[in-house]
């Protein structure tokens, strides 16, 4: 069904009643093209992309949880490409182009607001390096602007710029085109439109075994069956090292905990997305009028599921410093995410040593805003077998060949998370 | 919020470590090394769902690093430190 006024108007008139299920439960083939383990925004953005772009349908997404239940649906919804280096900004902005379109691309609300990503300087060194990736993302087609401590007053006005403070605030970079992107839209509207295209997704159905033989992959095995296939991609977020473990495969990769919180809801206060940079505190406030809050990881490996009491302080503390009335705001509600981080905070996504088996993972806490542009580019390379060169750089195999990754702009060092 | 078991100073707060991750083994420096020895004890990891055996640096104690055994999905220490 396609979602319109006229829908809209025909099911309210038979009140609700018919709505369809966005996915359907089809029975398990014994054999696909292709099997991709993993149903969150990443997975099923592939899968839609495979349908869509080269009218490949016959595919099983097979997901160990339900849709819309992982990391997909656990980040703090911000979406921006304000990257120094050309690897991290070109794919991270074809991002941002293909947000810009998508709910009307998926026929589904995604919410994308570009309501404007200010990254605060705390120094004039620290200006200055802004300064320098704000030309570079202008040099490679992105939006980005410095604000002086007068501008940005005007842009945020609820933000304390008093001087005196441990961290000054020094000016921002501004990337208007950022903002935030309802997140578990973004799972149903990738897994309705693939549903629709013919793609089998399977929930609460984990991969118990991956068949390899011969350097290639011949299938997986599920509680519902063996399927037979020639290509597959582990897509996994925190689970990438367990999974790929079925393969044989030991990946670069710690899995780490991140966490966020929610206050109590207020009238509205803040249009747009800041990130306090002296530490690391990130905070948007929702259309509900919730404060939505995030930091750095706990800093140690971890698949708990539950945070560490400092990271909280932290990263409310450095909130305060930004907006002193949070100071009398309740968490309402406090959650974490297992993220997987390579040594150098980047993620891998390409091929594997066994023929056939792709990986994408090691996003870490990273991998939500560039949930189109993956699904994009791992399409074009499971179905054409050539490497997009946007995914070229983050090639599993760069720790051997030392082609480690710069993510911050700030020369590639390990434990950047 | 981990209590680090010390060896040196008892159970102690996170907030005085620095972590330092799993432990490893390094290849032997005799000219036999290969790259993919290497690239195995510098960047794979076995990331267990379950005991890892770990550095942590105490910075705000004794100024040692230590090794204990964690469980990455209870956060429990195991009793040997």
């Amino acid at each position: 069904m396609r979602y319109s006024g006229v829908s809209l108007l025909t099911q309210a008139l038979r009140r609700n009643r018919n709505w369809p299920a966005f996915v359907a439960t089809p029975e398990m083939s014994p054999t696909y093209d292709i099997v991709i383990i993993g149903g969150g925004g990443h997975g099923l953005a592939t899968a839609h992309y495979l349908a869509a772009n080269h009218g490949i349908t016959n595919i099983a997404v097979v997901e160990a949880g339900w849709i819309g239940g992982g990391n997909t649906a656990r980040n703090t919804t911000i979406v921006r490409s304000d990257y120094l280096l050309n690897a991290s900004f070109a794919l991270k902005n074809f991002a941002l182009k293909l947000w810009s379109d998508l709910s009307q691309d998926l026929n589904f609300n995604i919410m994308y607001e570009p309501r404007g990503y200010v990254d605060l300087a705390h120094s004039d060194g620290e200006l200055e390096h802004f300064t320098v990736r704000a030309n570079a993302m202008i040099m490679g087609g992105g939006d980005a602007q410095i604000l002086d401590c007068d501008a940005l007053q005007q842009r945020v006005p609820e933000l304390d710029l008093r001087t005196g403070k441990r961290f000054p605030i020094s000016g921002a970079l501004v990337q208007e085109s950022g903002g935030v992107v309802r997140h578990d839209a973004v799972a149903w509207g990738f897994a309705r439109r693939a549903s629709a295209a013919g793609i089998h997704i399977f929930q609460n159905c984990p991969v118990t075994e991956i068949h390899v033989s011969g350097g290639k992959i011949h299938g997986v095995e599920t509680p519902r069956g063996r399927i037979a296939c020639k290509q597959a991609l582990i897509t996994v977020a925190g689970q990438s090292s367990a999974v790929a473990e079925l393969a044989g495969l030991t990946l670069p990769i710690d899995s780490i905990n991140v966490q966020a919180f929610v206050t109590e809801p207020i009238k509205p206060a803040l249009d747009t997305v800041l990130n306090y940079n002296a530490g690391l505190s990130y905070i948007s406030q929702t259309d509900k009028g919730e404060f939505v809050l995030g930091g750095a990881t706990d800093g140690y490996n971890s698949f708990a599921k539950r945070g560490s009491f400092e990271r909280i302080e932290d990263v409310l503390a450095r909130a305060v410093q930004m907006f002193p009335f949070l100071s009398r705001l309740r968490l309402m509600r406090h959650w974490s995410g297992t993220a997987d981080i390579a040594m150098d905070g980047n993620a891998l996504v390409g091929r594997t040593p066994i023929e056939g088996l792709m990986i994408n993972g090691g996003w870490g806490y990273a991998g939500f805003k560039a949930t189109p542009a993956v699904g994009w580019c791992m399409a074009d390379l499971l179905a054409t077998g050539s490497m997009p060169d946007l995914l070229a750089p983050f090639a599993p195999s760069r720790f051997e060949t030392g082609a480690a990754q710069d993510d911050a702009g700030i020369g590639p060092y390990p434990w950047l998370h | 919020m981990l209590l680090i078991p010390c060896p040196h100073c008892g159970p102690r707060d996170e907030s005085e470590f620095v972590y330092g991750g799993a432990t490893r083994a390094q290849p032997a420096l005799d000219g036999k090394t290969t790259v993919q020895d290497w690239q195995n004890a510098l960047h794979q990891r076995t990331n267990p769902r379950g005991p890892i055996e770990e550095l942590w640096f105490h910075s705000g104690g004794c100024e040692t690093w230590i090794t204990v055994t964690r469980d990455t999905l209870s956060h429990q220490f195991s009793d040997a430190p």
